[in-house]
């Protein structure tokens, strides 16, 4: 059948600059570039051009540009040209529509509309460069009160066990088969080097990644996909994954074209197969069922790590974590409308959940009016883009945050949402040998590291403007916050007060 | 000296009285027992303690007397639980090694995402019975079932031996599970007894049984038989059908890219 499609970008080349080096041939794994022996020339074949600027960041002239479509249609406000070409694509393949990566919609951020306080006369501003200024957090349940042995100066209860991250920012799930075993490197040895956490997804642990085990989560999900004993035992927290923000309620395929020889041994299912995660976990239908499952992995780890359950951020979410905590889980995660994938249906990426900073709000606020907000660490997830988003975040309540979409970014991801396709140009989302080479852990690790140590400086500067040397300090103090552009029903939920108010 | 120890040890039989212990009591009772090398441990008065098994890697035999709790042997290790009572649900959840045979019937989801290991129910069991059950090399997941199951039956199945051998149903009876075999995509499933074509999921063929076959059917009814006395001969002299996924990828043509 014809493609009505016309091409999203246009590939420009100069060719006074052009040196027929076929760099950008041997880069582009949607096969745009190629070389006509011939004529001596590099032609493109735009209508594959995905737009990730692999060819024009490679281009050792800088011949190269890329730019987009501009696609004159007649200017319409409903039909707008991805709804015109979303229809064309499924009249021609009559399926679902799939993509990756995050909600790239208009939905209101609302970090954007949120300021936060400095310090002006009143109360000095401290200076992180020269005084001591904290950003370790623990994850855990605490205990409702602190009572201490005056005489043996110690606490006279037990603690649950703690998880120490020195930086409250940890690298959000991606399971090996949706990324490769070298950005999962990367992702480790940057968690182990700044002392914060990675998480496996639900793909298993590799073997060669069992040494980076303290600063590992792993996830337990509706596939179940390699777990077993050892890989609970190395773990520092394993996480119930219920769901997540790309497709609150959906479960997963990875497709078998990238269940490799050793995605399949790290899963423990036969190669080539589809990888299929349920939509439910079987095991769990209700609270009751939670809390049985929570335990099941207590026992199973003989109550040694703290046990994280995962959810979508969706309608009532503040009253499910409520009962999750009740259940006996010891971190909360809340991944919200924005969070990105591997390959999800575009119209339950798009159209499913609500934005993190609403249901963060109305968790923190829920947890504390019930008294258990101490019960459990509370992490966000989807779409947290830079520091100042970080410390939006714990002002409203999060102990810490999960990244991802911004990790891959610092190995190179352009957010092109091809992810789903397999064929990753910069080499992250893909088990294409050739292109999983393109990310060197050692490179991957230092960039990933270097991030974090940028996003670790901002913070200590914002919490020293603050006038506050300790991440404690900020965590849930909504007064550090001020709205600008929002109506009383969205500060009501927020608990935030308006600019100048 | 260390080692003539562990083996005076090894030799013992540990009497564990469930009687008004806690899960987490319990548990921790035969997590000491089976760390000092016991091989046998004898749990009495069980009523509905979870996760009898769990954490243990050892091939050590625990014999259950009364109704363990949900989640036996979940994400279990080695050792062989005997069941002389009915288990309930989640029995063998994610299980990785080992074997469970139950004197009795069990509840929903027995050997969901098991990995490994054997489970032997003397009757019926409930809803998604082996659902998800995966294969990777040597390590296969067998779960035989006595009488007869529920709905969705080896659903969403990724590998293993899945074995319904309906021996109380009546001449003429069928098995009453519908969705048998629904979203499965490896492994295989060898039903005794009849079922019409409308209860079987969309996703699997059905076949006569090949060679390999039955030399895996016949060496797993007998040991079915030898755990309940029955004679594997006369369980085995009767038709049986295989089911098989018909494709690894069920869901492969559902996307546009």
């Amino acid at each position: 059948m014809k493609t009505y499609l016309p091409p999203k970008f246009l590939v420009e080349r100069d060719q006074t600059r052009c040196i027929q080096c076929q760099v950008c041939v041997n880069q582009c794994s949607f096969e745009v570039h190629n070389y006509d022996a011939e004529d001596d020339e590099v032609r493109s074949v735009e209508s594959n051009c995905v737009g990730c600027h692999r060819c024009a960041v490679f281009c050792p002239t800088g011949a190269i540009s890329i730019r987009r479509n501009p696609l004159e249609y007649r200017e319409n406000y409903n039909w707008r040209p991805e709804v015109i070409e979303d229809i064309i694509k499924q009249a021609e393949t009559g399926g679902i529509l799939l993509t990756g990566m995050g909600n790239d919609k208009s939905q209101r951020i609302y970090w954007d509309h949120l300021v936060l306080n400095a310090s002006q006369v009143t109360n000095p501003s401290i200076d992180p460069l020269r005084e001591p200024m904290e950003l370790t957090t623990y994850l855990g349940r605490k205990p409702d009160a602190v009572d201490i042995d005056m005489k043996k100066m110690q606490l006279k209860a037990k603690l649950a066990p703690q998880v120490r991250i020195d930086i409250p920012v940890m690298f959000a799930a991606m399971s090996y088969g949706a990324v490769s075993i070298n950005v999962q490197e990367s992702l480790a040895r940057a968690a182990t080097e700044a002392g914060t956490l990675w998480n496996t997804g639900e793909g298993g642990l590799h073997p060669k990644l069992y040494k980076y085990g303290k600063n590992t989560i792993v996830q337990v999900a509706s596939g179940r996909f390699g777990v077993h004993p050892e890989y609970l035992d190395a773990a520092a927290v394993v996480e119930i994954k219920i769901g997540q923000g790309a497709k609150p309620g959906m479960g997963g395929h990875l497709p078998g074209e990238k269940v490799s020889a050793d995605v399949a041994m790290t899963r423990m299912i036969p190669k080539g197969t589809d990888a299929l995660s349920p939509f439910p976990q079987h095991d769990i239908y209700s609270i009751e069922d939670l809390a049985q499952l929570v335990y099941a992995l207590k026992e199973a780890t003989n109550y040694t790590k703290p046990i994280s359950v995962k959810i979508a951020a969706v309608h009532n979410s503040a009253a499910i974590a409520s009962g999750m905590v009740r259940a006996g889980a010891d971190i909360i995660v809340l991944d919200g409308l924005r969070g990105s994938t591997g390959a999800a249906p575009k119209v339950n990426r798009d159209n499913v959940g609500i934005p993190i900073e609403m249901a963060l709000a109305s968790l923190d606020t829920r947890l504390r009016q019930e008294g258990i907000r101490n019960q459990a660490s509370v992490v966000i997830s989807g779409g947290i883009r830079n520091s100042g988003d970080v410390a939006k975040a714990i002002a409203l309540g999060a102990d810490a945050i999960y990244i991802g979409t911004a990790a891959l970014m610092a190995l190179g991801c352009t957010c092109c949402q091809q992810c789903h396709t397999g064929k990753c140009a910069w080499g992250i989302c893909t088990s294409d040998l050739a292109l999983t080479k393109r990310i060197n852990p050692d490179i991957g690790a230092r960039r990933l590291a270097n991030l974090l140590r940028g996003w670790s400086l901002e913070l200590k500067d914002i919490l020293g403007g603050m006038g506050i040397n300790a991440i404690e300090s900020l965590r849930g103090n909504r007064l550090a916050l001020r709205a600008i552009g929002l109506t009383d029903t969205e500060l009501d939920i927020l608990g935030v007060r308006m600019a100048g108010g | 000296m260390v080692q003539t120890n562990t083996k005076r040890k090894s030799n013992s039989v540990v009497k564990i009285d469930a009687l008004g212990l806690l899960t987490r009591e319990l548990n921790l009772r035969l997590r000491e027992a089976s760390s000092n090398g016991t091989q046998r441990i004898e749990i009495h008065n069980v009523y509905g303690q979870r996760y009898i098994g769990t954490d243990l890697n050892t091939r050590v035999e625990i014999e259950i007397f009364g109704t363990p709790g949900n989640d036996l042997g979940a994400f279990m290790d080695g050792p062989k639980i005997i069941v002389r009572g009915n288990a309930q649900d989640g029995c063998g959840n994610t299980m990785n090694d080992g074997e469970i045979v139950v004197h009795g019937h069990a509840g929903d989801v027995i050997g969901l995402s098991a990995r490994g290991g054997k489970i032997f129910v003397r009757e019926s069991v409930g809803y998604r019975a082996g659902i998800h059950m995966k294969e990777y090399e040597d390590k296969k997941p067998v779960l035989v079932i006595g009488d007869t199951a529920q709905d969705f039956l080896g659903e969403y199945m990724a590998g293993g031996i899945l074995i319904l051998l309906g021996l109380n149903l009546k001449p003429g009876e069928n098995h009453k599970a519908n969705y048998i075999g629904t979203g499965m995509h490896g492994g295989v499933i060898y039903l005794r007894g009849s079922v019409n074509d409308y209860q079987l999921g969309k996703e699997i063929g059905v076949s006569e049984l090949d060679e390999t076959d039955l030399l895996n059917l016949e060496q797993y009814v007998a040991e079915f038989a030898a755990h309940f006395n029955y004679k594997a001969g006369d369980i085995l002299n009767h038709k049986f059908i295989k089911l098989f996924p018909l494709y690894l990828r069920p869901y492969g043509r559902l996307y546009a890219y």
